[in-house]
C-alpha cells in the first residue's frame, strides 16, 4: 500500500517534472533562437570566414592572388581612393546621375502610373504603347540616347530614367487598380471632387506600395548608371571598374563594386527612413518594410 | 421628411428588379428599421439614398430636395466601419468637415467623439481600435456633419451580442441629442423592434414593402416586456408570410390578433 502510494507519487512527480523540463529545454533554446537570430552578427560570420581565408591563403603562399588580391589590399585600395579624393568625386559624380535619373523616372512614372489608373481611356490608349516599351531592354536605348543627348551627362541620366520609370508606372498604376472601393465610396458620400478624391483617398491608399516601386525603381537606378557609365564616362564609380579593368586594377574593381553595394544600401535606408512617416497607420506583419 | 416615391431599381444585366415601386415616408425624427430576406433590395434602397447608386424611375427627396448624387443631408454608416486606415481617429471623423477651419474640425470631431464614448481615443490609428469600437468611429463620422437624416447598413451584423446591445443605446442616446431621422437595415428582428418607430417589412423578387408595422412601445424599452415580444413575434410573421409567395402584401393578420397567435 505504502510501496504503491510512494510508486504512484514517484510517477506523478516524473511527470509533473517531465513537462516543466521539457518546457525549460523550450525556454532554453528559444532565447538562444532569439539572441542568435536577433543579432545581425550571424549573417556576418560566412563573409568574414572567407575573407580571412582567403587573406590567409594568399599570406601563406597557397594563392597568390594577383587577379584576386586579398581584403586587406582592397581596403589598402580604398584608403589610397579615399586619401587622394578620387573616391569621393567619382561617388559623388555617380551618386548625381543616380539622383536626378532617379527623380526624373520616379516623377513621370508616379505621374503616368496615377493617370492610366485613375482613368479607363487613358489606361486604353497609353498602357498598351507603354508596355510594348517596357518589352524593350533598357540598355538597348543607349546608342540612340547617345546620337539624341550626346555622350555627356543627358545621355546618362535619361537612359537610368528609363530604368526607374517602369517599376514606378506599373507600381502605382496596379496600386490604384487594387484600392478597395468601399473607401473609395465614403469619400464619394462626403461628396469628394475629383482633385480632392486623389489626395484624400486614392494617393494615401497606393503611398505603401508607392514606396515599395520607389525602393525597386531606386536599386534599377544604381543598375543602369553602371552600364551607363561603361559607355563612356571620365568619372564616376563605373569609369573606375572600367579603369581597373582595362589597366589591370582588380583590387580597384573591388573597391569601386564595395563602394556600390554601400551606397545602394544607404540610399535604400535614406528612402526608407524618409517615407516611413507616411507609412506609420499601417497594420501588417512586416511594418517595417 | 425622406419621402421614396415610385422608387425602381434594375441593375444591368436583367433579371428581377432589386426594387420596384416602393413608396414611403419617414417623418423627421423617425427611426424606420427595414428588415427583409436577402435580396430583397433593403440595401439597394439605402444605396440610393445615400446618392451612391441612381434609381432606374421614381425619386427620393429629403425635405422637398431631389437625392441624386450623396446629399449633405443624408449620412451613412456601412456594414463595415470603413475607417480611412491612414487617418488618426479624429482624422476619420473629421473627414467629412473639409469645409471647416482647422480648429473647428477638431473641435467637432471630438465632440464627436465624446458622444460616442471614445473621448481621447482622436490620436490612435483605427487598426488600434476594436471593431465596436471602430463602428462608434464610423457613426461619429456619420454624425459630425450634423445630418438631417442617418442611414445604417447592417451596422452591427459583424459584432458580439453585447457590443451590439450597447451600440443601440449608443446610437439611441445620440439619437435623442438632435432627433435626425434614422433609417436603419437589418437582419436582426430585435435590434429592428429595439430600435424602430415602424419597421418596414421587404419582400424579394422583386423587391417591394411587404408590410409596414409600427412598434408603439416606450423607449428605453424592455427586452423582456410580453408587448416586445409580441412585436417581435409580428415581425417575424411577417417576414415569414413575406417569403411564403401564398400570402399576398397586407394580408397579415391585423395587429390584435397577430398578439396571441
Amino acid at each position: 500500500m505504502t510501496v504503491q502510494a510512494s510508486t504512484a507519487r514517484a510517477v506523478a512527480d516524473m511527470e509533473s517534472v517531465a513537462p516543466q523540463d521539457a518546457d525549460g529545454r523550450a525556454r532554453v533554446a528559444r532565447a538562444l533562437a532569439g539572441r542568435i537570430g536577433g543579432v545581425w552578427l550571424v549573417g556576418v560570420i560566412l563573409p568574414v570566414l572567407l575573407a580571412a581565408g582567403w587573406e590567409l591563403a594568399v599570406a601563406g603562399g597557397f594563392a597568390n592572388g594577383r587577379l584576386m588580391p586579398p581584403p586587406s589590399q582592397i581596403w589598402g585600395e580604398l584608403v589610397r581612393l579615399a586619401a587622394t579624393g578620387e573616391l569621393w568625386t567619382h561617388l559623388l559624380t555617380t551618386l548625381w546621375r543616380v539622383l536626378a535619373g532617379f527623380a526624373i523616372g520616379a516623377i513621370a512614372g508616379t505621374l503616368a502610373g496615377l493617370l492610366t489608373g485613375a482613368s479607363g481611356l487613358a489606361r486604353q490608349a497609353l498602357d498598351p504603347t507603354i508596355q510594348a516599351l517596357r518589352a524593350i531592354p533598357s540598355i538597348a536605348w543607349v546608342p540612340l540616347f547617345i546620337l539624341w543627348l550626346g555622350i555627356f551627362e543627358a545621355s546618362k541620366v535619361a537612359l537610368i530614367a528609363v530604368g526607374v520609370f517602369f517599376p514606378v508606372y506599373l507600381g502605382v498604376m496596379g496600386a490604384i487598380g487594387s484600392i478597395d472601393r468601399k473607401l473609395v465610396e465614403v469619400g464619394r458620400v462626403f461628396r469628394l471632387g475629383r482633385l480632392q478624391m486623389a489626395t484624400r483617398v486614392l494617393l494615401p491608399a497606393v503611398l505603401p506600395e508607392w514606396v515599395i516601386s520607389l525602393r525597386s525603381g531606386l536599386g534599377l537606378g544604381f543598375m543602369f548608371v553602371v552600364a551607363a557609365e561603361f559607355m563612356g564616362a571620365s568619372e564616376g564609380l563605373g569609369y573606375l571598374l572600367v579603369d581597373g579593368q582595362q589597366l589591370g586594377k582588380p583590387a580597384q574593381i573591388l573597391a569601386a563594386i564595395i563602394t556600390f553595394a554601400i551606397l545602394g544600401k544607404l540610399c535604400d535606408q535614406a528612402l526608407v527612413l524618409a517615407t516611413r512617416p507616411l507609412l506609420a497607420w499601417r497594420d501588417t506583419v512586416r511594418a517595417r518594410l | 421628411m425622406l419621402t421614396f416615391a415610385n422608387l425602381t431599381k434594375t441593375y444591368a444585366g436583367g433579371g428581377a428588379a432589386a426594387l420596384s415601386q416602393v413608396d414611403l415616408a419617414v417623418q423627421a425624427g423617425e427611426i424606420a428599421a427595414i428588415v427583409g430576406g436577402s435580396g430583397c433590395g433593403k440595401t439597394t434602397l439605402l444605396r440610393l439614398t445615400a446618392g451612391l447608386d441612381q434609381a432606374s424611375s421614381g425619386f427620393i427627396e429629403i425635405d422637398g430636395d431631389r437625392v441624386t448624387a450623396p446629399h449633405p443631408a443624408i449620412g451613412i454608416v456601412f456594414q463595415e466601419p470603413r475607417l480611412l486606415p491612414w487617418l488618426t481617429v479624429r482624422d476619420n471623423v473629421a473627414f467629412g468637415l473639409g469645409d471647416q477651419p482647422r480648429a473647428a474640425r477638431r473641435q467637432r470631431a471630438d465632440e464627436a467623439l465624446e458622444r460616442v464614448g471614445l473621448a481621447g481615443y482622436g490620436d490612435r490609428w483605427p487598426r488600434e481600435l476594436s471593431g465596436g469600437q471602430q463602428q462608434r468611429v464610423a457613426i461619429a463620422r456619420a454624425l459630425a456633419p450634423r445630418p438631417k437624416a442617418l442611414l445604417l447598413d447592417e451596422p452591427f451584423s459583424a459584432l458580439d451580442a453585447f457590443t451590439r446591445a450597447s451600440l443601440h443605446d449608443h446610437l439611441l442616446a445620440l439619437w435623442e441629442e438632435s432627433r435626425p431621422t434614422v433609417v436603419i437595415v437589418t437582419h436582426d428582428v430585435e435590434e429592428a423592434v429595439t430600435l424602430g418607430d415602424r419597421i418596414i417589412v421587404m419582400q424579394p423578387r422583386p423587391g417591394r414593402i411587404y408590410e409596414e408595422i409600427p412598434v408603439d412601445l416606450p423607449r428605453p424599452r424592455d427586452r423582456m416586456s410580453p408587448n416586445f415580444d409580441a412585436a417581435k413575434r409580428r415581425v417575424l410573421k411577417a417576414l415569414d408570410n413575406s417569403l411564403n409567395p401564398q400570402h399576398p402584401p397586407g394580408q397579415t393578420a391585423p395587429a390584435g390578433g397577430a398578439l396571441w397567435w
